[in-house]
């Protein structure tokens, strides 16, 4: 090998001696040439443009913004909001108007809960409201840890990480894993803040029709493909599933067990958002793991905000220490917000105290639920959309107008007609052109324990009424 | 030096009036620091108009009704050196201690994934967690200390140990009493569990309770939001207002609303995570421009809005400058009258985020355009956090009616977002009403002036004593630089140990090699208590040699700022 080179640099030099003059000085300026290009001074082709001060100076007089914003009509039908008076509990002042709350998430309606204001009191009366510094610079108060120990001893999981803002928790998780490059398998339905946290990651998204397991197990199949075709890129490229427990858009509840054996069939990772069924599902409210008995620690990431059902503010992200440990560094949310007022973490405290003490309450709310489910059947003009046991429901038309902005219309009469009952309901919002896949307009019924069958009955009567007179 | 530390504004300790055009040498340094500053990588390209600029908008008075004074002392070639040399050793220790753990010679602390899904994709790549096993983890006792009061003056924190280096903390069950607070974004001492505020606060606890459980589109649109929107907005002096639960979701969530795809969006290049994010997730083109660097902005704007987008020379839609009021690192305040200026004649648009400005700045409280005395209408979006002077928490976005219309309807947390806890809300009315005088006191106003003052006093006494601080001389931010790693620890444990509680901050948060400490004022901070801190502190920074100015000053009593400087350079 060595002396091969030697010949052919010997070779080479001989070589050299022999060319002819013309062609060394060509070789010559080559190589002056490729020097000067080397040292020349590199430009951006910008710049090039070759427009006198005079011209740029015409072109910035003569360039016009579009508006700040585009003008808002005074009518939209989201710009005036519905204003409750007091607290929005069981018995609610919506535009001034008393009336039984069909609209907020407090399922197990702790938000007027004596005890959790007392033990939120005791908390402002020893730390005040604010918390004045993000987790890292003394904003982590000693509640903080305790509300961190308890979710984690709640949900059975080595660790739990409490973020300040319900909406941010899996908004900041998720690019907290996930990065440029990887592939993230999401459910259509999932939820806004999915769809942010997504968005943040920059990874490769694969929408699969909801809760359709084919449909996903066609997408890791297709990907399985790929991966063979370029292995050493596959070996970098960390997979997820991220679905809704209990889906908030559609009111179903997504396949877990199904989802967990395509995990370990295609070693993907599971991130389940768990929002609406935390505090609702299982019979301890562990959530969708244990409705459905599915090992906790098969689940990568739990994520739940702790505003629906523990009727406080924030939310958390729960499971084994060496993938939860990581965002306390990288989830965005967590690193450069203020924490959690100390108040609202005792409130949780206390609201978990009370679903410990209380497991019967789960079961409470599943009976309200299928109540409410079976006696909106039959409302003319209307489907509801939900499993029977979900708390917060869909009333969606039958049959669309074919304008949404028509079908957004007359289901808001049936909301204002059941609010003139003293029925309060809301409209399920959302930002029509940021929505992935919109979901279709819908009234949202939300059961809570603290509906009697009376009020469910007068509930669902109205609303009948209203369709009957609205929807002819 | 280091690209960063060259990028500074102004080297060396000089007040410097900021006149971008000028061109008369000055004198003591200040000739260097100026070419520094006003010699872009194209000159040739930029100088003419820049003239031509700043004679229209400079119109012989200046834009500052005040001495506008800052100072990024050069770091120290000695320093620097000794700095990188601290992180080759650190990394090298790394790499043997990763060597070691690999052959199981060391004990490995780090969580390990499940054995079931040992054959997975790593969840984590080895170098990401690089740093925070061999770097962070050997300091990490600095951060999260747990406190058990309220957040005020002065403050209790928990015991902690750790007996295997920081890898887990154990509570020994015992409180740090009264240590001083010299950490949280207390300015105006808000955070108490005593007096008028935390008392309407209880009572609408009990009334209401904590939570909301829906979105403000929804049926969590409170009368007490709308109350202390109409506040918010009187405050900064704006048509509208609106408010929203968290000061980084704020960001994070309402820029997408405002900018989209062929949208320019230039930002300072230290703003925060939240402005970053928000600007990303918009989808427009980002650029960025140096820090507070009037020229880098202005040649930004000019040749966007020359040249359009790229490659399809289309003009853009709309420019959107992101800057903040008080730099949270660097202590630094927005060159506000010369952005207004070139935002105006440039027809950009301006998002100015208030987070720390807001209550800490402005014989009003009302944060930087009350500061400079500007008109707040010339600002397109005032946004601003309430978690800091307000001892609240959540995050606000002011500006013309059309404006917040726009985003009440178009806002990702109006509608998907819980809205604000009744209580938080009513901390807010109250300490905005206190600040405002409309509680019938002058507490609020004392507290905005002794901010000042303290503020004020701190700093010279600082730069007295011979440390390099960064920043601006009225702003209650004050970052002290440490350089070297090892000196992060060591600084904010000797703090604790003599009972003051202390920031400290290094890579990523900042440049690799500018890791410092950083003191936030409060007005709740007594002369006594700056006192000891300074004491304190100047016993530590003698410790661990972290007096590194080379500009000492002799102590003086009422000089706080250097005047004869920019006589010199009047034009």
């Amino acid at each position: 090998m060595a002396s091969g080179q030697q010949w052919v640099l010997v070779e080479m030099v001989q070589a050299l001696y022999e060319a002819p003059a013309y062609h060394l000085i060509l070789e010559g300026i080559l190589i002056l040439w490729i020097v000067r290009l080397l040292f020349s001074k590199t430009y951006k082709l910008q710049e090039r443009s070759d427009l006198t001060e005079k011209e740029k100076e015409d072109l910035i007089e003569e360039w016009q913004p579009e508006p700040l914003v585009p003008p808002v009509s005074k009518d939209h039908p989201s710009l005036n909001y519905d204003i409750v008076s007091g607290p929005p509990s069981h018995n609610i002042v919506v535009n001034g108007k008393q009336c039984i709350n069909f609209a907020s998430f407090n399922f197990l309606g702790l938000l007027d809960n004596e005890r959790v204001k007392q033990k939120a009191l005791a908390s402002l009366r020893k730390y005040g409201v604010g918390t004045c510094g993000p987790r890292g610079f003394y904003g982590t108060f000693d509640v903080h840890l305790e509300l961190e120990d308890r979710l984690a001893k709640f949900m059975r999981t080595e660790e739990a990480i409490i973020y300040s803002y319900g909406f941010a928790t899996i908004a900041s998780a998720i690019p907290a894993y996930s990065k440029r490059g990887d592939i993230v398998f999401v459910d259509e339905a999932a939820c806004f803040s999915i769809q942010k946290g997504l968005q943040a990651s920059r990874s490769f998204i694969k929408y699969f029709k909801h809760n359709d397991m084919e449909d996903l197990e066609r997408l890791l199949k297709e990907q399985e493909v790929e991966d063979q075709k370029n292995p050493r890129k596959a070996r970098v490229t960390r997979r997820f599933i991220v679905v809704e427990g209990l889906y908030i858009n559609t009111a179903d509840v997504c396949p877990l067990p199904d989802l967990v054996k395509l995990k370990y069939k295609y070693k993907v990772r599971i991130f389940l958002e768990e929002s609406m069924s935390f505090g609702v599902l299982g019979g301890r409210g562990r959530g969708v793991t244990e409705h459905f008995g599915v090992n906790i620690d098969d689940i990568d990431l739990i994520s739940a905000n702790m505003e629906n059902a523990v009727a406080s503010i924030g939310g958390f992200c729960c499971g084994r220490s060496f993938v939860i440990d990581h965002q306390r560094l990288s989830g965005q949310g967590y690193c450069f917000s203020a924490s959690l007022p100390p108040m609202l973490a005792a409130a949780a405290i206390e609201a978990l105290n009370i679903m410990e003490e209380d497991p019967d309450i789960f079961s409470v709310l599943r009976e309200k639920c299928e109540q409410v489910h079976k006696a909106l059947q039959g409302t003319p003009g209307i489907k509801v959309v939900g499993e029977s046991y979900v708390p917060a429901l869909h009333l969606q038309l039958e049959s669309s107008s074919g304008s949404r902005e028509t079908d957004v219309k007359r289901l808001r009469q049936i909301v204002d007609y059941c609010l003139e009952r003293q029925i309060a309901l809301t409209l399920a919002r959302y930002l029509d052109k940021e929505e992935r896949f919109l979901p279709p307009p819908s009234i949202r019924v939300v059961v809570t324990i603290e509906q009697t069958t009376e009020d469910i009955n007068r509930a669902a009567s109205c609303i009948r009424e209203a369709a009957l007179v609205i929807l002819k | 030096m280091t690209e960063s530390s060259a990028n500074k504004p102004a080297n060396g300790e000089v007040c410097q009036r900021p006149k971008n055009g000028v061109k008369q040498p000055g004198r003591n340094g200040l000739v260097k620091s100026l070419h520094h500053y006003h010699h872009p990588p194209q000159p040739k390209h930029c100088d003419p108009e820049d003239q031509a600029q700043h004679a229209s908008h400079n119109g012989g008075v200046g834009p500052y009704n005040r001495p506008f004074c800052e100072s990024f002392e050069e770091t120290p070639m000695l320093v620097a050196v000794l700095t990188y040399m601290g992180y080759g050793i650190l990394t090298i220790f790394g790499y043997l201690r990763d060597f070691l753990r690999d052959w199981k010679i060391e004990r490995c602390h780090i969580a390990r994934e499940r054995e079931e899904q040992k054959d997975f994709v790593p969840l984590y790549q080895d170098f990401e967690n690089f740093y925070t096993r061999n770097l962070y983890m050997r300091i990490r006792d600095s951060w999260n200390r747990p406190i058990c009061s309220v957040p005020g003056a002065k403050v209790d924190l928990v015991e902690r140990v750790s007996y295997d280096y920081n890898w887990t903390f154990d509570y020994t069950g015992r409180v740090v009493e009264g240590v001083i607070n010299m950490g949280s974004y207390n300015y105006l001492g808000f955070a108490e569990n005593t007096g008028y505020c935390s008392e309407t606060a209880a009572l609408v606890t009990e009334k209401y309770g904590v939570g909301v459980a829906s979105s403000r589109q929804e049926m969590g649109n409170l009368d007490r939001h709308e109350e202390m929107e109409a506040l918010v907005a009187r405050f900064l002096g704006v048509e509208s207002a609106m408010a929203f639960g968290m000061g980084f979701a704020t960001n994070s969530m309402n820029i997408p609303a405002l900018s989209g795809k062929g949208c320019l969006i230039l930002s300072d290049e230290l703003n925060h995570a939240s402005l970053v994010l928000g600007a990303r997730l918009s989808g427009s083109t980002i650029r960025v421009f140096k820090h507070n660097n009037m020229p880098s902005l202005e040649k930004m704007l000019r040749d966007a809005i020359v040249h359009g987008q790229p490659r399809t020379h289309r003009p853009w839609k709309k420019i959107l400058i992101l800057v903040e009021g008080i730099y949270s690192m660097e202590g630094s305040i927005v060159r506000l009258p010369e952005v207004i200026a070139l935002k105006k004649r440039f027809g950009a648009y301006l998002y100015l985020d208030e987070a720390h400005s807001i209550g800490a700045l402005g014989p009003g409280g009302r944060g930087v355009v009350d500061y400079f005395g500007l008109d707040p209408r010339d600002v397109d979006v005032m946004m601003g956090t309430f978690t800091k002077s307000f001892g609240a928490a959540g995050g606000y976005i002011g500006g013309s009616r059309e404006l917040i219309d726009y985003l009440r309807v178009h806002s990702h947390s109006a509608v998907y977002a819980t809205s604000m806890s009744p209580p938080v809300v009513e901390q807010i009315i109250t300490s905005m009403k206190c600040i405002m005088g409309e509680d019938g006191t002058t507490l609020g106003r004392d507290r905005v002036e002794q901010l000042a003052e303290n503020t004020v006093y701190f700093r010279r006494r600082m730069t007295e004593m011979g440390f390099i601080i960064y920043g601006n001389c009225d702003s209650p931010v004050v970052p002290m630089m440490l350089y070297m790693p090892a000196k992060i620890g060591a600084f904010g444990r000797e703090m604790l140990k003599r009972n003051i509680g202390v920031v400290v901050v290094g890579f990523p948060a900042t440049t690799i090699i500018e890791s410092r400490a950083r003191f936030c004022i409060s007005a709740a901070h007594t002369k006594d208590m700056l006192d000891t801190a300074l004491c304190v502190i100047s016993e530590v920074g003698d410790l661990l040699q972290v007096k590194y100015s080379r500009y000492r000053r002799l102590p003086t009593l009422d000089r706080a700022f250097d005047d004869s400087i920019y006589d010199e350079i009047q034009d």
